[in-house]
Parts: structure tokens; sequence; C-alpha cells
């Protein structure tokens, strides 16, 4: 296996007495695609925002690419190169896709205040060329000629392609996708596995994905893990997780193993 | 309500002018301008027949009502030389050049010209002071601006940051400490005095970078709360400034006398250019040698400052720095996300607004040439706010209508409607007699700004001139929903 790009040891969440992740060892490897499904509540999303820096954990470490950023705050995990999209989308809503994607550059782009209020050759150079890469990205993720319009007039597949292209600009190693798919009609959800798998070819993105579209999951992964209950209850193949019973317990109940 | 209100005169109106023939289709079929000029048209028949049967009638109000009528119907925004919209900044500029040569049709000898005409109920146009308090508190409005407007940081202690430009003002140009004796380019100081005295220009700068020092500290403890917690808290530390600056007499019991308790620094140095630009380029040596003239030479600088502060204000909205103030604005928790440290760039619109309401303190301060602890009080900083939020959150020319309409209803508007009102209905009025004790009208200030603020908010809460990002925000919502532990 190739090395690990993200991992975690013993990551735990209390809210109050609640555990919502409770002592998750994970990894994922470089180059990789893994998913992260489980049942509603499972924790999935909380996992994912401490994976990000959104949610400190309780206990337990998160390394990325052998760096050690357990509580750093989120934009660390992001200039160290971990992009996400948000499973309720949260775009700037009143802002358009191409401010939308350079604010996704801000860590990658450096001028200061007052290289901005002076307006120097470095700044507008910057800005140029961020507008262009900007543009770029917006048409690779399938946006072009939207540039100018207000994220909130974009239809919900355009937002969720914005929400890409924008995690894209902060130019991850690691892109985590919570729920991408959600809300999308199969075609678009088939146009959207294709994507992912481009992404990695492409750009040589690792990818982690909240899914619970199983087609999605077994089409493109190369790792699924299964949280319940914020445990982790097993981890390996699609083939291997599909036949797993305690994934099959949690899923379906215990009545569906039995019979 | 708001809507049945507005809904219900409009039907009114268009059904009255459908008897006429102009129904609301044709009115639409007509072309932007014609529909503008018609609008533009009748208002200023309405304001003229005003001014003509309720208040002083001069001719030049026929200028004036020209001069609007060619700025407000062409749309110079299209205009475009060489790709490039240039168009754009025509209104501003003419706007500019009206301010600035404001001294010369509408004062004469530090009053007010004779020959401008005066509005009904509000009187005579501003006089030259006023104008000078227009501008500076245009520089704190536009400061505030950067947190209120820009990053969506409600800040109820913008007063603390006015506070600290006039006192810093205080300390470095008058002989507040008299045992030190430093000259650095002062104007008009009478040799052998005590004290700091630094060029007032230098002082400016130095207003400004202290108070965005002062800025950072209040900013690094508090910017890490949200909403409703900031903004309490903010209210705090401009309640906090203050009372040091009243209490400051006799810092810790040690007899160090850091502010002069209640009766303030007095007198503050003057700004000026030197005796060697007076002779060299023939600018004022010193603004107080320049008599009933001097209101002019303040009013000038300020428009410079104002005019700096809309430079900086613009470059740095439309900047890295600016898209992620709009950003977090906007969605914290995704701005976060998207790598934009939060804290720091919080900390960077906080110190931004501070220096300019640093800068525009110190100004003030040695215009009134004095700090007195009685300016500085928690209606200040609600003031500015109103100012802010009645021109239009994050608009640059919407906040500066705001900062001179309210500054000027506060300097002298008031009190000109007060007695217009006495005059007609207060005793032995000319009208009849409604009241019979002269009633105070600017005595109820703050209740009039209250009762505007709330009409603001009912029927237009994006503000007078908003900018379209906000307008867009107060009738669709953002959907910033906290996560805990966010706060980075």
């Amino acid at each position: 296996m190739a090395d690990a790009l993200l991992q975690t040891f013993a990551v735990r969440k209390e809210f109050g007495g609640l555990v919502a992740v409770d002592d998750v060892d994970f990894i994922v490897p470089e180059g990789s695609i893994v998913s992260l499904i489980g049942p509603n509540g499972a924790g999935k999303t909380t996992f994912f925002n401490m994976l990000t820096g959104v949610y400190k954990p309780t206990s337990g470490r998160v390394i990325f690419a052998d760096e050690d950023l357990t509580n750093r705050p989120p934009h660390v995990f992001t200039q160290r190169g971990i992009g996400r999209t948000f499973q309720n989308i949260r775009l700037f809503q009143n802002m358009t896709a191409l401010e939308n994607v350079l604010v996704g550059m801000h860590t990658r782009l450096k001028g200061n205040m007052f290289e901005a209020i002076a307006r120097t050759p470095r700044v507008r150079h910057e800005e140029r060329d961020a507008r262009a890469v900007a543009r770029e990205l917006l048409e690779y993720s399938g946006l072009s000629h939207k540039d100018r319009e207000i994220g909130r007039n974009l239809s919900y597949g355009d937002q969720r392609r914005l929400e890409v292209a924008r995690a894209l600009a902060t130019q991850p190693k690691l892109l985590l996708l919570d729920e991408p798919t959600a809300g999308m009609n199969p075609q678009e959800t088939a146009e959207f596995t294709t994507f992912v798998g481009k992404l990695r070819q492409d750009r040589g993105l690792t990818v982690l994905l909240i899914e619970h579209d199983m087609r999605v999951v077994m089409g493109v992964s190369d790792r699924v893990t299964v949280l319940d209950y914020g445990e982790k209850i097993a981890e390996g193949g699609p083939l291997e997780i599909q036949k797993n019973e305690r994934v099959i317990e949690a899923y379906l109940g215990s009545a569906a193993v039995t019979s | 309500m708001r809507r049945r209100v507005i809904a219900g005169v409009g039907e009114g109106w268009w059904a009255l002018l459908g008897t006429f023939g102009l129904t609301r289709a044709r009115w639409r079929e007509l072309p932007r301008i014609a529909r503008r000029a018609v609008k533009a048209v009748l208002w200023l028949v309405v304001g003229l027949l005003l001014i003509a049967f309720l208040g002083v009638w001069e001719w030049s109000a026929l200028a004036i009502a020209a001069v609007v009528l060619v700025l407000v119907v062409p749309d110079y925004g299209r205009i475009t030389v060489r790709g490039r919209r240039v168009g754009r900044f025509i209104v501003p500029a003419a706007v500019l050049v009206l301010a600035a040569t404001y001294p010369f049709y509408a004062s004469s000898q530090g009053d007010v010209s004779p020959s401008m005409p005066q509005l009904p109920i509000f009187g005579p146009v501003p006089q030259m002071s006023t104008m000078v308090g227009m501008a500076v508190f245009s520089i704190m409005a536009l400061g505030l601006n950067f947190v209120v407007g820009y990053a969506g940081l409600l800040d109820l202690g913008y007063v603390a940051f006015y506070a600290m430009g006039s006192y810093t003002a205080g300390w470095f140009a008058s002989s507040q400490f008299s045992k030190q004796n430093v000259y650095f380019g002062a104007i008009g100081v009478t040799p052998g005095l005590t004290g700091f005295h630094f060029s007032i220009w230098l002082v400016l700068l130095m207003a400004g970078i202290a108070t965005a020092v002062i800025g950072i500290l209040i900013g690094l403890p508090t910017l890490r709360l949200r909403g409703d917690y900031l903004a309490i808290v903010t209210l705090g530390f401009g309640e906090i400034l203050p009372q040091i600056a009243r209490n400051g007499d006799n810092l810790f019991g040690t007899g160090f006398n850091l502010t002069n308790g209640t009766g303030g620094i007095t007198p503050i140095d003057p700004p000026g250019f030197g005796s060697w630009l007076h002779h060299h380029v023939g600018l004022p040596a010193n603004f107080l040698t320049l008599g009933t003239n001097s209101d002019r030479a303040f009013f000038w600088c300020a428009l410079i400052l104002v005019l700096l502060t809309i430079f900086a204000s613009s470059r740095l909205r439309d900047s890295r720095l600016g898209r992620a103030w709009i950003a977090i604005r906007e969605d914290e928790v995704a701005a976060a996300a998207m790598g934009v440290p939060l804290m720091r760039t919080k900390t960077w619109a906080y110190a931004t607004g501070a220096f300019f309401g640093g800068v525009a303190g110190a100004y003030y301060a040695s215009y009134v040439s004095g700090a007195f602890p009685d300016s500085f009080f928690f209606q200040i900083s609600v003031f500015i706010l109103c100012m802010v939020i009645l021109g239009g959150m994050g608009n640059i020319w919407g906040v500066i209508f705001g900062a001179c309409f309210l500054t000027y209803l506060n300097l002298e508007g008031l009190s000109n409607i007060g007695g217009w009102l006495n005059n007609h209905f207060g005793p032995g009025g000319s009208d009849f007699e409604l009241w019979h004790k002269t009633l105070d009208v600017p005595e109820y200030a703050y209740g009039i700004y209250g009762l505007i603020l709330v009409i603001v908010m009912l029927f237009r809460p994006e503000g007078l001139i908003p900018s379209s990002r906000r307008a867009a925000e107060f009738h669709e919502g953002v959907h910033d929903q906290p996560l805990y532990d966010a706060a980075a």
C-alpha cells in the first residue's frame, strides 16, 4: 500500500455526554479514493469536520502528510492541502462564482493589505493570474461562462460543482467531499462519479468522500470505511464491505443477517 | 405592513396616472434615460416650488437644479474610453469638484453666502464648520464600514477609537506633558511652550497607527466571539476607554496626569504647512492665522483625508483581503475551510477601521483644538453606526451620504428645524401657537435618529444607497449557521 497521506489515531469527539466519534483509527493512502459510509447519525460528518479542523477532537491525533495538525485552526488544514466541500452547500451566496473561487485561492495568494492599497505591479499580476486560474477551474468543473453569476442564483447542480471548484482552488492534495451527490438525479450522479475519477487522474488528487449512494461508493472507491454509532465497524475493499455482516446489520438490521 | 403600504401607494399613484392616459405599461416602454429625466424634473420642480413659496428664493436655486439634473439623468456608467469604463468616475468626480468649491459659492466671510437659496424647514445650506464635521464623520463612518459593512462584525464601541485618536493628538500636539519639551515640525506654537509639539500631519499618522494598535489589542480577545457577544464586548471596551480618559488625570494614584481628567486636553496645535511652503507654494503657514477663512482650509484638508479613505476603502474591498472579509461575513465556517485565517482577517478589519477612526479623531481634535472626554459617549458609537446603516452598509457612497446627512442634522439641521418650528408654531408663532414654551429640538436628537433608523429598517433595511450584495443579503438572507469550535 502507498504511504498514508492522512492518518488518524484514536480520534474521539464528545458533545457533552454523547460520543459522536469513538476512537477511530483511519488511513487515507496517497493517490487513493476512499469512501466513508454509515447510517444516518453515524458520526461521518463530525469525523469529517475533525479532519478539516472545523471541530477539535476531544482526544486523538490527526496526521496529514507526516505533520500533526491536531488542534490547529481550519485554515492551517487548508494551507497544508486539505480541500473540502460541505454536506449542505455552503457557498458564499452573494458573491459571484468567480469570487467564490478566488476566496478559495486565498492561501495561495500573497498580496498583503499595503500592497493592495498601493496596487503594486506584483499584486496586479497576481490578481490577473488568479482570475485566469479561477476561470480555468470553473471551466474544468463544468461552469464555463457562469463566472459572473451570483452563487445563490446557480442551479443546485451548479452550486455543487462550484463548491468543488472552490475546494480545488485551495490547491489541495486531499479533497474531502461530503455527500457530493446528495440531491442529484442518477444521470448527474453518474457524471459526478466520472468527474471524481478524472480528478485523481488529471490532478493526482487523493479523494475522501462521504456517500450514501452505494453505486457511487462501489464504483469509484479503492477502500471503504464504515462508521456506526461513532465506531469504525469495518474497513476494506468495496467487495469485502458488501459482504461484511456487521455492515449489513448496521444498514438493514440484524434480521437481514440471520435470515 | 411595509409591503402593503408601499404597494397601496403605488397602486393609487398608477390609477391616478392611468386616468391621464399614462399607464404603467406605457411608462415601462419609455427608454430608461427618459424615465429618469421625467422623475428628476418632477422632483426638482417640487423642490423649487418648496423653496419659492416656503423657503427663501434665490436665482442660484435654478443653477443648483440644473447641476443636479445633469448629474442624475444621463447614464454615465456606460461611457467607455478604449474599453475602460471611465464613465463611472464622472459623477463622483463632479461631486468632489462641487464639494471642493463649496467654500466659494456657498460661504462668504466665514458665514453662509446670502446668494444661496434656503430650503423650507431646513433653512440655509450648511456652514463651513458643519462641512468640516461632515467630512470628518465621513472618515469615521468609512472606518466603521470596514468592520461592520465589509467584515460584518457588529462593533458598538467605535467611539473608543475616536477617543484614542483625539487623545493621541492631545498628547503629541499640546502642552499636556509639561515636563517634556519636544518640537518636531509644529506650526504656530509660541516659542518656549512646553510639551510635545509634533506636526499635525505626523500626528494624524501617529494617531492612526496608535489607534490601530489599540484596535488589535482590543480585537485579539474579543474577535473570537460571534454576533451579539462581540457587540456586547465591544460596547464594553467603548465604555472603558472614555472612562480611562475621564479619570486619567492621576493614573493609578501615581500623580501622573495622562488625560487631564474631565477638563480634557486643550489647546491642541492647529495644522499648517510652515513658513517655507507658505513662501514658496502659497499654502497657509498656520490655519489659525487665516481668521474667518480657516474653516475653509480645515475643510479642504479633511476632504483630502476623505479621498484617501475612499481610495483605501475601494482598493481594499477589491483585494484578496476584502474578498476574505466578505467571505467571513457571508459564512464564517466556509471561509475558514477555504483557508481564510479568521482571527487574522478579522483583526485586520478591526485595525483598519480603528486606523481611520484614529485619524479622524486626531483631525477633529486639532480642529476644535481639544480632546474633551464629554464628546466620547456611547451615543457617538451608535451615531456612527447609524450613519453606516442609514446610508447602506458596505457601500462607500452610501456610508458617506449617511455620515453627511446625520452630521448635518446633528450640528445644524436639528436646530434649524427647531427654529423654524418655534417661529411658526411656538410662543408668539407666526402661524398659530401650538405650544407655549420654546421647543428645544436638538434635545430630542437621539430620539429623532432612532426614529429615522426605525423607518429605514422598516422600509429599506439595506440602507438608502446599498451595495448590491448587501441588498441581496437583506432580502434573501445568509445561512451562516455556527459550528461550535470554528472560531480559531
